[in-house]
């Protein structure tokens, strides 16, 4: 166990090395003179020559790789040219925001993708299974702005003044930020406080104030539904065809022989092994969510990751471009490599394999 | 001299097996085989429909793809949708006529002297039903182009890798990784970003992204293939790496590489969608669905319709895609087959 778990961290050393050297290609691919983005009509020769010196662009390109690499190790980013902040401050900011999303939209998906997907499989060829598949059918075809925008009219327009109505943006209604959990605590601020504290509902909870914690779930309900649809589907559609095939083996049926009854069969022996490759399915879809976060964070007005970086890029801001799209890289090499590791603990064949 | 004077269908009948036991080829079984299920008819239904829609566009279409109708009609722009139910061709029937009023009432139709648009007028005055229709050409165009470029680099990176193995393979599957670590959306804006907005440019973006996908499908293809008894007698024979790989390797690929090709088409619509949504996509002039609805994703609250109907072609589009794919997939995978 141990060695496969050091095996794969080894193996994916390489493919962190190549995504080091990709988000510094992307950054430096984008066209446009950095200078001129950042200091707009200030840009001239001399505060340019000024500002590539301080920024090291006028460094050779493998000099400014490997001081790249070394501030990377050390924590260091880089500097924003448009907020003039940190990177590493503006990612402890706003990927809460994004992990926030991503995890309510994956817990969504989990929650309804998977009962749905049991029910389809266990009523094969019924009119729950018909009407699942449908569903899932049309839920993967879906782009995540059209669902965004017309959850947005449907609940913040048309049920706006019934109790189903949402609010169509944010994160908290305006002027309800509360303080963050650690000056209530009466603790110093550092980083980890300050990125725990983003986390608008989990800093609800820590300062125990519900009505923030209520607000913050209804703005979270639109976004996350519209991101999760797609791994809803896809995780309902895995559960049903994978349910289905473990129903057809012999240990269920030796199961059903000796008297079981039916719930346990199906929930304790058929669907724990048909788990498996919904776990994985599971995996791979944060890296959609990641993507798809882009186009959520951008119509529900969101400032996570994604919006971020989309700006950056428009904006030619270098550092927040390269050290943004480091983080969601290794955040999503990272999480392939827990799948791996979980799947092989849940699986004993692939830890001999 | 015997055979000369056999009559030539007699002697194609004795060579011929017998009909009741003709081989199909592969292909045309699979087709058969995936017609068989409904969602798969339903899909090739929907991109019969989207096939002729871009065909006869010009046909079809009541206006000019470009034409701003303001003047001409007196109509403000995003003019809400007016059809004119009271057309000859519906019969005089009490209950048709009651449907008319319901509609009238409800907003859904309009008074006899405003001229008809079936999807209203979008944002510069121009008829939407008109560029819905266009816009069906620049969406199933691109998305098979996106796929096809894609397959093809795809195909060649991963026959390559599998087969030759050792670094080549490792050097090549550890680039794909690298990709495959990225969001595809990000890196696609990314790509479009360095090259410049434009249809042309999100192409070939979608298209990059998507080749480690192929590269992985062809390459697990290859490696098995290449262990294979027939693999082997054809280089006792002497034969070619060139030729193994076009007239062994890649035939037997090709399954796997059509159904990860069709859903592919899919996904790409999608993707292109989202650039053309973040801004990203073709010219504002344009009929194409995803820039259509992001010009007019700040009226959602006012003109639902301008984001409505592009937003259901766009997922019309990705759905036949999808269910054509999963009908190949079951139709091939000889595990399936029961």
């Amino acid at each position: 166990m141990t060695r496969l778990v050091l095996r794969r961290l080894l193996s994916s050393i390489p493919v962190l090395f190549g995504i080091l050297l990709a988000t510094f290609a992307i950054a430096r691919l984008l066209p446009g003179d950095a200078c001129q983005a950042a200091l707009q009509e200030r840009a001239n020769p001399r505060t340019c020559n000024d500002f590539n010196h301080r920024n090291g662009f006028d460094q050779p390109v493998l000099v400014q790789f490997r001081d790249y690499m070394g501030d990377v190790f050390t924590g260091d980013l880089g500097d924003s040219v448009k907020f003039r902040r940190p990177v590493t401050d503006l990612l402890v900011e706003r990927l809460p925001v994004t992990l926030q999303l991503s995890t309510a939209a994956l817990f969504l998906a989990v929650l309804i993708g998977v009962p749905l997907g049991v029910i389809a499989g266990y009523r094969h060829n019924s009119k729950t299974d018909v009407a699942t598949i449908v569903g899932a059918n049309v839920g993967v075809s879906i782009p995540v702005f059209v669902l965004g925008l017309v959850l947005q009219y449907l609940f913040a327009k048309q049920l706006a003044n019934t109790p189903f109505g949402l609010p169509p943006s944010g994160q908290l209604s305006a002027g309800s930020l509360p303080d963050p959990w650690y000056q209530v605590w009466g603790l110093r601020e550092n980083p980890v406080f300050e990125f725990i504290a983003n986390f608008d509902l989990l800093n609800a909870v820590l300062i125990w104030r519900w009505d923030v914690f209520v607000d913050g779930i209804q703005h979270l309900i639109l976004p996350a539904l519209a991101l999760s649809t797609i791994p809803m589907a896809v995780i309902a559609r895995m559960t049903r065809s994978s349910l289905l095939d473990v129903l057809g083996l012999d240990y269920v049926r030796t199961a059903r022989a000796k008297g079981l009854r039916e719930r346990v069969v199906v929930i304790r022996h058929a669907l724990r092994n048909s788990l498996l490759p919904v776990v994985t399915v599971i995996g791979l879809s944060l890296g959609t969510l990641l993507g798809g976060a882009i186009l959520t964070e951008t119509i529900f007005n969101l400032t996570g990751v994604g919006k971020t970086l989309f700006d950056a890029i428009q904006g030619r801001d270098y550092f927040v471009v390269q050290g943004f799209t480091l983080v969601v890289a290794v955040t999503f090499v990272l999480i392939n490599l827990l799948t791996d590791i979980l799947y092989s603990f849940l699986d004993p064949q692939v830890r001999v394999g | 001299m015997a055979i000369e004077e056999i009559p030539l269908s007699e002697q194609q009948a004795a060579e011929a097996p017998p009909p009741a036991q003709r081989q199909h080829g592969l292909w045309r079984d699979a087709v058969r085989e995936t017609l068989r299920r409904k969602s798969a008819r339903v899909g090739v239904a929907i991109l019969g429909l989207l096939v002729a829609i871009a065909v006869f566009a010009p046909l079809l279409a009541p206006y000019g793809e470009r034409e701003v109708l303001i003047e001409s009609e007196g109509l403000r722009p995003r003019t809400e949708p007016c059809i004119h139910l009271s057309v000859n061709w519906i019969p005089d029937v009490p209950v048709l006529r009651q449907v008319e009023r319901f509609l009238e009432v409800n907003g859904f139709s309009c008074s006899g002297s405003q001229p008809q648009h079936l999807m209203g007028l979008d944002g510069n005055g121009r008829d939407e039903f008109t560029r819905i229709l266009y816009g069906a050409r620049v969406s199933l165009l691109a998305g098979v182009v996106a796929v096809s470029f894609a397959v093809m680099i795809g195909t060649v990176l991963g026959l390559v890798a599998g087969f030759f193995g050792g670094w080549l393979d490792n050097g090549v599957m550890r680039v794909m990784d690298v990709f495959l670590a990225f969001p595809a959306l990000l890196l696609a804006i990314a790509i479009v970003t360095a090259r410049g907005p434009g249809l042309f440019n999100a192409v070939i973006a979608v298209s990059v992204v998507t080749i480690p996908v192929y590269a992985r499908v062809v390459r697990s293809r290859a490696l098995s293939i290449r262990e294979q008894d027939f693999v082997t007698a054809d280089r006792a024979l002497g034969v070619s790496n060139l030729r193994i790989l076009t007239h062994r390797v890649l035939p037997n690929s090709l399954t796997p590489l059509v159904v990860q090709g069709t859903l592919g088409i899919a996904t790409a619509v999608l993707e292109l969608a989202a650039l053309s949504f973040v801004g990203l996509g073709g010219d504002p002039d344009q009929a194409e669905w995803g820039r259509m609805l992001a010009l007019e994703r700040n009226q959602v609250f006012t003109s639902p319709h301008l984001v409505f109907y592009p937003g259901v072609m766009i997922m019309l589009n990705v759905l036949a895609f999808n269910l054509i794919g999963d009908g190949l997939r079951d139709a091939l995978d000889p595990r399936l087959h029961r």
